[in-house]
């Protein structure tokens, strides 16, 4: 099977506009200097091929390259591993990825590269792989460009599964976007919703325009359908002890391309929570109005033993530490509560919070779009209800410790 | 020594914050919406000119994009590059990452001779980060993403600093390579006067289908090369209204510290 395509070889094309004048269906013109020919309307009857004296008109017969998607099954899973530990997006995606499968009735498997990591990939068939892959050695303890994009798109061409799904990590993304390219396929970044369509298509959905817009994305003619998800984004997958599943052991190559090396890794010794895994956080926006202001914020955070967040803008002031930005710029966040304080909720920042189960807003304009999403709002002087809210609960806490200790 | 040859992707894109959405047709409204360089862009130029200040060289930016795209070539060549190159051809439009990195490829391969290619970490409009990623892969050469600091960097390779989530990792890696540079690398600095003038008077070459076939395959170019396709444009749900509190300010806290009692965050 095959299609005729007929193009123009516009270095060869001299405009001599012969074609035009001799094509019987009238679908070649002259746009902006250069032969454009209609093949919707053309006939391949070859006229414009027989005048062209610098043969610059090709009919080709291309094979249609409609991937065959019946050889493409299954949902695979990229597992992170940081430091030897599975990142939790991981669960995250396997909790996705199972649902997905589910649907498409076929089997979730689930890749893992590292050193030593035999009884973490036993684990993730206990959080629903059907089949881990493992790929062992010790010069894949770190994430590399090279070597890891190497084996997870070769794996990718002998198991041919339909799905496949990265963390939106700073490695998994590069190892999703190289792979991609590799594979010659599509990939959607920070997928907020995956689903299947009644053709056991993809269905992609992500906010586009700085989050003003949710566009739905397809990859129909082209196999693995894959997407990258952001961490706290899916629910994550609930552990079954004793679930059936099979790791299965992959021999390394014996060469393996690798030219980037990894001279020490450097991570900060958090003193703060970290946000995305918080399950209250305080968020300061430019309603704070000076940098003193953002103490308010860490002082209620510490408080509650909360997280403390911060907008784009306070971010860019230096009010606060950019791991701790909210919003489509910096982190998502899904915390149980979400307090916003002065904070106008942009789209790009409710992008990073609106998943949150409780929102609570503190702002002077009652206009302000984030009382469309919160749940509880409270109009007013953010420098009158902050520190009367902290007296509140510290009073509240000495309260219950003065109790405890008289029982 | 000569100095490094350094090409730098820009893309021009809506200045978001003023961007205004019709809602019948749940896409952008372009009237009157202002366009400026990829702010991440910036961040890629200024580390492009300080390595040329360095080391010596030469700094070419490359933009894809329709013809008015030029106008963030004349900012970059104010801020200091060599020369600036637009693809531009209504056959290289509706693009998404592959076919927009396979076809900045091409056009790597038609400049030649790169020991560098500097991208921003994403776009502020597509926001996906993964054209950089896609371009090394075309050009098979290596790759590190996220660069917050480059340490050291001569003929021979560089050493950097790349961003993860809770810290970074020093990595080597030889050259030519591609690295994607965060917000944090550096501040950018601002076109002088001079450089103003300059880049009014420059010609910028624009390159289409035509100047890219020979290096590449014309069926992996824009909306026929890109196998994702935006199938839906829709407005985010409109969530319910929520409760607010009123009374004096010791008022509301009181009935805020009650809510969070019962939410069990006290």
């Amino acid at each position: 099977m095959g299609e005729e395509r007929i193009r123009v070889i516009e270095s060869r094309c001299t405009l001599c506009r012969k074609c035009v004048d001799v094509c019987p269906y009238s679908c070649i013109t002259i746009q902006e200097e250069s032969v454009r020919i209609d093949e919707a309307c053309c006939q391949f009857c070859r006229a414009c091929q027989a005048v062209c004296e610098p043969e610059a008109i090709e009919i080709v017969t291309v094979e249609l390259e409609q991937v065959e998607k019946d050889a493409y099954k299954g949902v695979m899973v990229f597992a992170e591993q940081r430091m030897g530990k599975i990142a939790p997006i991981t669960f995250e995606l396997l909790g996705k990825g199972r649902e997905l499968a589910d649907k498409l009735g076929e089997p979730l498997s689930c890749v893992l590269l590292g050193n030593g990591m035999k009884e973490n990939a036993s684990e993730l068939v206990d959080f629903g792989a059907d089949i881990v892959y493992l790929y062992d050695s010790p010069s894949l303890e770190t994430f590399r460009e090279d070597s890891y994009t190497e084996l997870i798109s070769s794996l990718a061409k002998e198991e041919k599964p339909s799905v496949m799904l990265f963390g939106g990590t700073s490695f998994g993304k590069s190892l999703a976007s190289r792979t991609a390219a590799r594979l010659d396929t599509g990939l959607t970044a920070d997928c907020t919703g995956l689903d299947i369509d009644e053709n056991g298509n993809l269905v992609q959905t992500r906010p586009a325009v700085g989050g003003n817009v949710i566009a739905t994305i397809l990859c129909e003619n082209h196999r693995p359908q894959m997407a990258t998800v952001r961490y706290k984004v899916m629910e994550r997958a609930v552990r079954r002890s004793g679930r059936e599943g099979k790791v299965i052991e992959k021999k390394m190559p014996e060469k393996l391309l690798d030219r980037t090396r990894v001279i020490d890794t450097v991570l900060e010794e958090e003193e703060d929570q970290d946000i995305e895994d918080a399950e209250v956080i305080v968020a300061g926006g430019m309603g704070l109005g000076k940098p003193e202001g953002f103490k308010l914020i860490r002082e209620l955070a510490e408080a509650l033993g909360a997280a403390f967040g911060a907008s784009r803008a306070v971010v860019d002031e230096g009010w606060a530490p950019r791991t701790h930005q909210v919003g489509l710029s910096g982190k998502t966040v899904r915390p149980r509560i979400y307090i916003a304080i002065g904070i106008s909720g942009a789209v790009q920042h409710l992008a990073g919070m609106r998943n949150s189960e409780t929102i609570i807003a503190i702002n002077e304009d009652p206009k302000a779009p984030i009382f469309d999403i919160a749940t509880y709002g409270i109009v007013g002087d953010l420098y009158e209800i902050v520190p009367e809210l902290i007296h509140q609960i510290k009073e509240l806490s000495t309260r219950t410790n003065f109790n405890s200790l008289s029982h | 020594m000569h100095g490094l040859n350094v090409v730098v992707c820009v893309k021009q894109v809506p200045r978001l914050e003023e961007a205004e959405i019709d809602f019948e047709t749940g896409t952008l409204k372009r009237k009157g919406i202002e366009c400026e360089t990829n702010p991440f862009d910036l961040n890629a130029l200024e580390e492009a000119l300080r390595i040329r200040e360095k080391l010596g060289g030469r700094v070419i930016a490359l933009s894809m994009g329709p013809p008015q795209a030029e106008e963030v070539l004349r900012s970059s060549i104010a801020m200091g590059v060599d020369e600036a190159i637009l693809l531009s051809d209504v056959a290289l439009a509706g693009a998404d990452t592959l076919a927009t990195s396979y076809t900045l490829s091409c056009a790597m391969r038609r400049l030649g001779g790169h020991d560098l290619i500097i991208c921003g970490e994403k776009t502020t409009d597509g926001d996906t980060g993964q054209v950089g990623p896609e371009l090394a892969e075309h050009l098979g050469i290596p790759l590190v993403l996220c660069v917050q600091k480059i340490e050291k960097i001569d003929e021979g390779g560089l050493t950097v600093q790349r961003a993860v989530e809770n810290g970074y990792q020093l990595v080597e890696s030889p050259l030519p390579c591609l690295i994607t540079v965060t917000k944090d690398i550096n501040a950018p600095r601002l076109p002088t006067l001079r450089g103003k003038i300059e880049a009014r008077k420059r010609i910028i070459a624009v390159w289409g289908v035509k100047e890219l076939e020979e290096f590449g395959d014309r069926s992996r170019f824009g909306l026929e090369g890109s196998p994702t396709k935006v199938v839906n444009l829709s407005t985010p749900p409109q969530p319910k209204k929520g409760l607010k509190m009123e009374g004096s300010s010791s008022e509301q806290a009181a009935k805020l510290v009650s809510k969070l009692k019962d939410l069990g965050a006290l």
